[in-house]
């Protein structure tokens, strides 16, 4: 396999994809959106328990790439029992490491094994994939009504 | 099917495909190191070289523009332009040029349509009839029109195997009816429609068709007159010709009847402020300076059809098909999405747990170019009730070789994703 694809799809990525960890739903969350891809026609549903400003319980649904759905498994494992300013500013963060604005060598413990996601950054067309789920997240967070898009 | 097109003298000599590749440069090109292996023909064709010479030496020897001055190099650049036209209608048998309108492509085309056609006929109550296997813009433009005047947008849906139901189709069309529009080959399943029998059923009851032809006129023959349609819409670029540059076919007198689409120079006859005076068909709707040099690489990319042979083009897609449909149903796991048992060369096919933008990913570092995703049919994925597919689409220049690429490089995802 190719370098750039072996670094794209990590073994962890696959094991995510496969295996998504939170992929059920939460009945009478606190805050739920869903996120759709036009490009792709991707939907998202994610479910999330809020309490004192903490993010007590997370879950997702649907149907998406392997990019896609191993995002929003990793999303889910990390965010939870996190208070929502820092689930926020993790997206920040994670946003930049896609995009390859971190730079060549950037500290990557902050963001722990969000880290694997780091080989989106070569592929431009796939960056909307791995922050489906986010939006979706902070759009559910922040109460927004409608439909979150990537466009 | 009329065979006129055929130049007689061609018919005897065999389809040569490792000559026809040799004409489309880009052919030579290596993605990710691997020979490039284009199978997004659907979404466009590549261009031969005569093609896109025209484009050069039009703008290196004759550029001006049309039906305008005097001098020899405007003289010489409406004749290429409108020898274009005619090479157009000689293609699809139109019975004269002024049925001939240069648009940017199919949707631009059917958008006139909805907005002269349409805003001049259709009253509240009025029903349009399309089918459930609509490229977007074979709905998009109607809804709008529809949303406007009150107007009720009706649609046929299509079987399992992504064939239309013609039953169906003859009961949703009454007295209400006022357009059927449909798309001669859908781009997403490659079903091709009865439509001669859409068009008899229709004019037994009046009501005029306009075929969405994007997906035919490049892969069989096609004759308007014979088929009866109102109007017939395609696009240059996907018939090896420029992008930019589209027809609309209508009857005469249908667009005679019709009001223009566009204001603006060269549709008009005399203007004052008073009033103006629209100029005859097909400049009616041609408003403004056209795409002067994407018309001329037209011509030219029917020129090269005409030279090869349209029948000839179609039997060795066929075989291509045929050989793509028995490879890919090796696969484990893949399924195909349009089942037709009349098809042109599109295979569309989902993996249960593998989604098509990871297999898009993978193919490409072989070298191969699929398309995945909705295909601009969001209502056909519903049907099957699918995100999207990944979509093989043959042209003349494709190889059994390449079908073998695509195959292996399928193979390889399922060894990872397995």
């Amino acid at each position: 396999m190719d370098n750039e694809l072996r670094e794209l799809y990590q073994q962890v990525i696959l094991d995510h994809n496969k295996s998504p960890r939170n992929f059920r739903v939460i009945e009478h969350p606190s805050h739920q959106a869903e996120g759709y891809n036009p490009l792709c026609g991707d939907r998202i549903d994610v479910f999330v328990n809020v309490k004192d400003g903490v993010i007590e319980d997370i879950s997702f649904q649907g149907k998406g790439c392997a990019i896609s759905k191993a995002s929003a498994s990793l999303m889910s494992s990390i965010v939870k029992g996190k208070p929502v300013e820092e689930a926020e500013k993790l997206f920040a963060k994670f946003k930049d490491l896609i995009t390859g604005k971190l730079g060549e060598n950037p500290d990557l413990e902050e963001i722990g094994k969000l880290a694997v996601l780091a080989g989106v950054k070569e592929f431009p067309a796939r960056v909307k994939c791995a922050s489906l789920a986010w939006h979706t997240m902070i759009n559910a967070i922040n109460e927004e009504k409608n439909l979150v898009t990537t466009e | 099917m009329n065979s006129k097109i055929e130049t007689p003298q061609l018919k005897n000599i065999a389809f040569d495909v490792e000559k026809i590749r040799k004409d489309f440069p880009i052919l030579s090109e290596k993605v990710h190191g691997k020979n490039l292996c284009y199978l997004d023909n659907a979404a466009t064709t590549h261009k031969p070289k005569t093609v896109i010479d025209a484009l050069s030496k039009y703008y290196e020897t004759i550029n001006s523009n049309v039906h305008r001055g005097v001098h020899t190099l405007s003289e010489l650049a409406t004749n290429a332009y409108e020898g274009s036209r005619e090479t157009v209608k000689n293609f699809i048998n139109a019975s004269s040029e002024k049925e001939i309108i240069f648009t940017r492509g199919t949707t631009e085309s059917i958008n006139l349509v909805a907005q002269t056609f349409g805003r001049q006929n259709l009253n509240e109550g009025d029903e349009v009839l399309i089918t459930g296997m609509e490229h977007h813009s074979n709905i998009v433009p109607w809804q709008m029109i529809c949303e406007e005047k009150k107007v009720i947008l009706k649609v046929v849906p299509i079987n399992e195997d992504g064939e239309l139901l013609f039953e169906e189709f003859e009961k949703l069309i009454n007295e209400k009816t006022k357009i059927v529009s449909v798309v001669y080959i859908s781009n997403s399943l490659g079903t091709i429609n009865p439509v001669k029998k859409i068009i008899e059923k229709a004019h037994s009851l009046g009501v005029p068709v306009l075929l969405d032809g994007a997906q035919a006129v490049q892969h069989l023959n096609v004759d308007v007159q014979e088929l009866d349609c109102d109007f017939f819409a395609f696009s240059g670029h996907k018939i090896y010709g420029p992008t930019g540059i589209g027809i609309l076919y209508g009857k005469k007198e249908m667009l005679e009847s019709m009001p223009p689409y566009q204001g603006g120079g060269d549709m008009i006859s005399k203007v004052t402020f008073e009033k103006t005076t629209y100029n005859e068909l097909p400049y009616k709707f041609e408003a403004g300076t056209p795409n002067i040099a994407d018309a001329i690489g037209l011509g030219k990319a029917i020129d090269y059809i005409k030279n090869i042979g349209i029948e000839k083009i179609a039997a060795y897609e066929k075989e291509l098909l045929d050989y793509a449909t028995e490879k890919l149903s090796e696969i484990e796991g893949l399924r195909i999405i349009g089942r037709a048992k009349e098809k042109c060369s599109v295979i569309s096919f989902v993996f249960e747990d593998i989604h098509p933008h990871d297999i898009g990913t993978f193919l490409d570092f072989d070298g191969v170019a699929v398309r995945t995703g909705h295909h601009c049919t969001q209502p056909v994925m519903e049907r099957f009730n699918i995100p999207a597919t990944t979509r093989a689409s043959f042209a003349m220049y494709n190889t059994k070789e390449e079908v073998d690429v695509l195959a292996n490089s399928l193979k390889k995802v399922l060894e990872v994703f397995g």
